[in-house]
């Protein structure tokens, strides 16, 4: 494919034609020359959806419940987007990506855009280009938006950076002791699912989930919800629940376009902090990042003002 | 800010085979070459090959084959691929393939094949200089 003015690429996305979603999602992901204008362009366009965010340990049965959330989804006449990350290898930046093979009754359906991603060397479960690329879905043409993340310690957090209303995964048997409830997850979660809850063991997670909620978070309301895709059990309500969730949250306005602007400028703020912080370069910056930090081993200066002085030398 | 790109590719098993384990081996081999590997299962028809590659905007495309029919089966996903526009693509076939329809495959404009003992790094190598020739080459209009 030629390149294409990156307005004439934002218009033909808008208008719905995949092959136009497809390369500007590859141009953010990889800031490709030119992801610069096509960003400005996109965050001028208000979002149309906002995302829901599944996340959960390895095989808690994220995909396969995402397959029947679409389905059900398309019954009641929406378009889904889904972005399905999977962790890549810190050593080789490779990756299987295989949610897809748990999705693929909807390969045919024109109402459905599926797209997979490498976490690619990002902590946790979520690569830096996420929630850019979720940001473009939602400005897409698709009216619900749909992100898998596996949960591994920092990914909670960072889906809830990502996601309006957000899911987490368990299933029977991965995780019914307390040491498997990661801090965090408790805190980010609005719904918690018990998948597989036609596996017996289903019953006991359930309430003990409800038992830590009710321990941990106290002042919220987090349903429990039972789920079998295999028996196409409890989907429907948790659609419901997601979806009034949904409605309740974000309004898309311009209010809304401007916290995602902030968010994502937030994200790249801290990525250009920690890469000039660490080892690149300037070697007259890295001296006085060095006094920096003896001047904190040896109690001189605080945190804070560590962190303005940091502030300053970056700027 | 992405030094080398990563590779995206598209593993995929058509016609009705259902012996996963070679191409999970190589799937496995290429992701520990550095590639994002999408892989979708047995059973793919060639329309639904052609439309995960135009959603995932993959690099390249990789069949892989055990029981024979390889260039009719071919033949059509490169067909599929040119009907949702992405016909630059390359195409590459692995698995069992006879000498006899090496040529053949070439002919139908298969970027690569690899037939059964082709150690996986020196698919990746090759993976790689296809994929660098098909970006430097004249782009076709969409
Ligand atoms: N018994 C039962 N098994 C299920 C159900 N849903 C999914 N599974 C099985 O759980 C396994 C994992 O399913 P996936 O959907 O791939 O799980 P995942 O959480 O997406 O896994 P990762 O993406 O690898 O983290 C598969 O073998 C599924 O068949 C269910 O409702 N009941
Ligand atoms: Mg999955």
């Amino acid at each position: 494919m030629t390149a294409l003015p990156q307005a004439e690429l934002l218009e033909r996305m808008r208008a719905g034609e995949i092959g136009a979603l497809a390369r500007i999602i590859s141009i953010v992901e990889n800031e490709r020359p030119g992801f610069e204008p096509l960003l400005r362009g996109l965050y001028a366009l208000p979002a149309r959806s906002n995302a829901i965010g599944f996340t959960g340990p390895p095989g808690a049965g994220k995909s396969t419940l995402i397959n029947a959330v679409i389905r059900c989804l398309r019954q009641r006449g929406k378009t889904v987007g889904i972005i399905a990350v999977d962790p890549s290898s810190p050593i080789t930046g490779g990756a299987i990506l295989g949610d897809r093979i748990r999705m693929g009754e909807h390969v045919k359906d024109d109402g459905v855009f599926a797209r997979s991603l490498g976490s690619r060397g990002h902590l946790g479960g979520v690569s830096r280009a996420t929630r850019r690329i979720v940001d473009l879905l939602r400005r897409s043409c698709l009216d619900v938006v749909i992100v898998e993340t596996v949960g591994t310690g920092q990914s909670e957090v960072e889906i809830a950076k990502i996601a309006d209303v957000k899911l987490v995964v368990n299933a029977p048997g991965l995780g019914d002791d307390i040491q498997a409830i990661k801090a965090g997850i408790l805190e980010i979660a609005d719904i918690m699912v018990v998948n597989k809850s036609d596996l017996p063991a289903a019953a006991s997670t359930k309430r003990h989930l409800e038992m830590m909620l009710m321990l941990r978070a106290a002042n919220r309301d987090v349903p429990v919800l039972a789920t079998s895709p295999l028996r196409n059990e409890g989907i429907e309500a948790l659609v419901d629940t997601a979806e009034s969730l949904l409605a309740s949250r974000i309004p898309l306005d311009s209010a809304s376009n401007r916290a995602d602007i902030r968010n994502m400028i937030a994200e790249h703020v801290a990525n250009t902090a920690r890469r000039r912080l660490g080892l690149d370069g300037d070697p007259a910056l890295a001296a006085q990042i060095d006094a920096l930090c003896d001047a904190f081993a040896v109690g001189e200066l605080g945190m804070n003002e560590i962190t303005a002085r940091a502030l300053r030398l970056l700027a | 800010m992405q030094e080398k790109p990563i590779i995206r590719i598209l593993l995929a098993k058509p016609g009705l085979c259902t012996h996963e384990t070679g191409v999970k081996l190589l799937a496995a081999g290429l992701r520990d070459s550095g590639m994002e590997v999408i892989y979708t299962g047995v059973f793919q028809e060639k329309d639904n090959i052609a439309r995960v590659a135009l959603q995932e905007d993959v690099d390249v495309v990789g069949l892989s084959y055990l029981n024979g029919g390889h260039v009719a089966l071919t033949k059509g996903v490169i067909g599929a691929l040119q009907e949702v526009g992405r016909g630059d693509i390359p195409v590459i076939v692995g698995g069992i393939i006879p000498k006899a329809d090496i040529e053949p495959l070439h002919a139908i404009g298969v970027a690569g094949v690899y037939g059964p003992g082709t150690a996986i790094p020196d698919i990746a190598e090759d993976i790689r200089r296809i994929v660098r020739e098909a970006s430097a080459a004249p782009a076709l209009a969409p």
